[in-house]
């Protein structure tokens, strides 16, 4: 099970590790924290891999999951449509902009609220004000934002990436930056443990640690 | 309560029922080599009122099992409890207005398509029935995706809505477009049925009698097919209460203007599972009662019926 925002890379070189290994995974991508329930009522996966390294924490003290290890960083931006006027992230206060965020509980609308936090309180105020949907995990939101439904939203640099120019990115100065770090875990009662270390493994410095490389993620911090 | 006991009794053969209906079936063989025909019948007449009685039981057991976990999960103090919260509350009654203007727009407009569809044949009526028919069963996340193809800013229709000044994704409009667009149609379906069953010499006799066909859709066509009309509501609205794919598509999630309650279930299942177990409850009980509701009004609308045909 992985977070929305892995789905382009994992999807593409997991079935090579499948290969190599001579077994068939499984892949299961959704909102972090949707995942994270799923885990708590009992589901039977091998490996957990979130956008957050609290969710990964809590369930390790909750004892469903061994250690988490971060294996990747990503960045947070806002993502617009090219011809878009927004160019600042104090334009997303105007009054005619429409804005998606993730809920409070995935990831990526945790990350967006912390930035708003920093902010100015009447600025944080006005975004919120124009904050039309919650949306519950960063591929519904790159919808939204592909739709046309909404002009702005935060979400990673990787998800604009992957939509090929149709969406544009405005990094975020660097002291409002949230530090993006991803981290993974063996259930606590995998199928096939030795196999789902070696995921692991793959996923911090392997095959799937390229493809995520290639698709715009940072390496895993070396202190997580 | 009488129903219930042969559930019951059906229920404890429901593991051993697959091996009876096989004996019984080739018992059944048996009159073919010429023994005892009588009571072989009568063992295969028993034979399938028990796979009757296993299969009713299974699907009984299959459809209500997980209703009563998930009201098992809940004590119904958690409930109360959960109602009390002003967002439970606020998703709740959203969907209460939402459905009920879809419900309403849907009867105003569909009734009347329903009895034309019924009564009339005309070219195209088998096309116009699959075009009924197809939302009920399209997944909702095409349902949504066609919602924005239509009337999103970027959609067929967008540039004509943004004239009017209209922008529908994201508002409680858009909650109940997607509420018409996905349990309209079961509405609609079901009241083209209910016409159907109209005995049409009845209206052809209002018609002789000097009736016009207003006055014979009106006095005679719709009283008549008022408890499926009833039936048809019900489930149209209940379907609308529970919609969730479409309209987080096209109408977003935003607590207090487009977050339904199965929106707000969503949302909660990540962060409070108990409140998101109770106020499925909270839908759930909601829905019941609406069928079961319009269930009673059928039951005491036939006699009437059966006067009035």
């Amino acid at each position: 099970m992985a977070a929305a925002s892995t789905k382009g890379a994992l999807a593409s070189c997991a079935p090579r590790f499948a290969r190599q290994a001579g077994v068939r995974v499984e892949l299961a991508f959704a909102g972090s924290d949707e995942l994270a329930v799923q885990i708590r009522q009992g589901a039977r996966i091998d490996v957990y891999a979130a956008a957050n390294t609290t969710l990964p924490r809590a369930l390790h003290s909750e004892r469903h999951l061994g250690r988490p290890v971060p294996f990747a960083t990503n960045e947070l931006v806002v993502a617009t449509r090219p011809e878009s006027p927004i160019r600042a992230l104090a334009d997303l206060a105007r009054r005619d902009v429409k804005m998606v965020l993730g809920t409070p509980s995935v990831p990526h609308g945790a990350y967006a609220r912390a930035v708003l936090a920093r902010l100015p309180a009447a600025t944080r105020r006005a975004i919120l004000a124009n904050v039309r949907s919650n949306e519950p995990d960063v591929k519904s939101t790159v919808g939204k934002l592909l739709a046309g439904a909404a002009d702005a939203g935060f979400i990673y640099i990787t998800d604009v990436r992957a939509t090929r120019g149709k969406l544009a990115a405005l990094r975020l100065p660097r002291s409002l930056e949230p530090q993006v770090v991803y981290a993974a875990g063996v259930a606590a009662r995998p199928h096939a443990p030795r196999l789902a270390r070696s995921f692991l493994r793959d996923l911090r410095a392997g095959g799937c640690q390229r493809a995520l490389r290639r698709a715009g993620f940072g390496p895993p911090p070396t202190r997580g | 309560m009488r129903g219930w006991r042969p559930h019951r009794a059906s229920f404890a053969v429901a593991g051993s029922g697959p091996t009876i209906a096989g004996h019984s079936a080739r018992e059944a063989t048996r009159p073919v080599t010429g023994t005892r025909p009588v009571s072989s019948r009568a063992i295969a007449h028993v034979g399938f009122l028990v796979a009757t009685g296993a299969c009713c039981a299974a699907v009984a057991v299959f459809l209500l099992v997980p209703l009563v976990a998930l009201l098992g999960t809940v004590p119904p103090r958690a409930v109360i409890a959960a109602l009390r919260e002003g967002e439970t509350v606020a998703a709740l009654w959203l969907s209460l207005r939402a459905s009920g203007l879809a419900l309403a727009l849907t009867i105003a407009v569909g009734t009347l398509a329903a009895y034309v569809i019924a009564t009339h044949r005309f070219p195209g009526r088998r096309a116009v029935l699959t075009a009924v028919e197809l939302p009920i069963v399209l997944p909702p996340a095409v349902a949504g995706l066609a919602l924005l193809a239509a009337f999103g800013p970027k959609g067929l229709f967008g540039g004509a809505l943004r004239a009017l000044g209209i922008e529908l994704p994201f508002t409680f409009g858009a909650v109940v477009v997607a509420s018409a667009f996905v349990a309209g149609p079961l509405y609609v379906r079901n009241a083209i049925a209910s016409f159907e069953q109209v005995d049409h010499r009845l209206i052809e006799a209002a018609r002789s009698l000097g009736a016009s066909e207003l006055r014979a859709f009106l006095r005679v066509a719709t009283p008549i097919a008022m408890p499926g009309l009833v039936a048809s509501g019900a489930i149209a609205a209940a379907r609308a209460l529970g919609e969730f794919g479409a309209t987080l598509m096209f109408a977003g999630s935003l607590r207090g203007s487009t977050q339904t309650a199965a929106l707000a279930i969503y949302e909660l299942f990540a962060s409070d599972t108990e409140s998101a177990l109770a106020l499925s409850v909270a839908l759930l009980a909601l829905a019941a009662a609406l069928l079961a509701a319009a269930k009673f009004h059928t039951a005491r609308a036939r006699p009437a019926r059966v006067t009035e045909g």
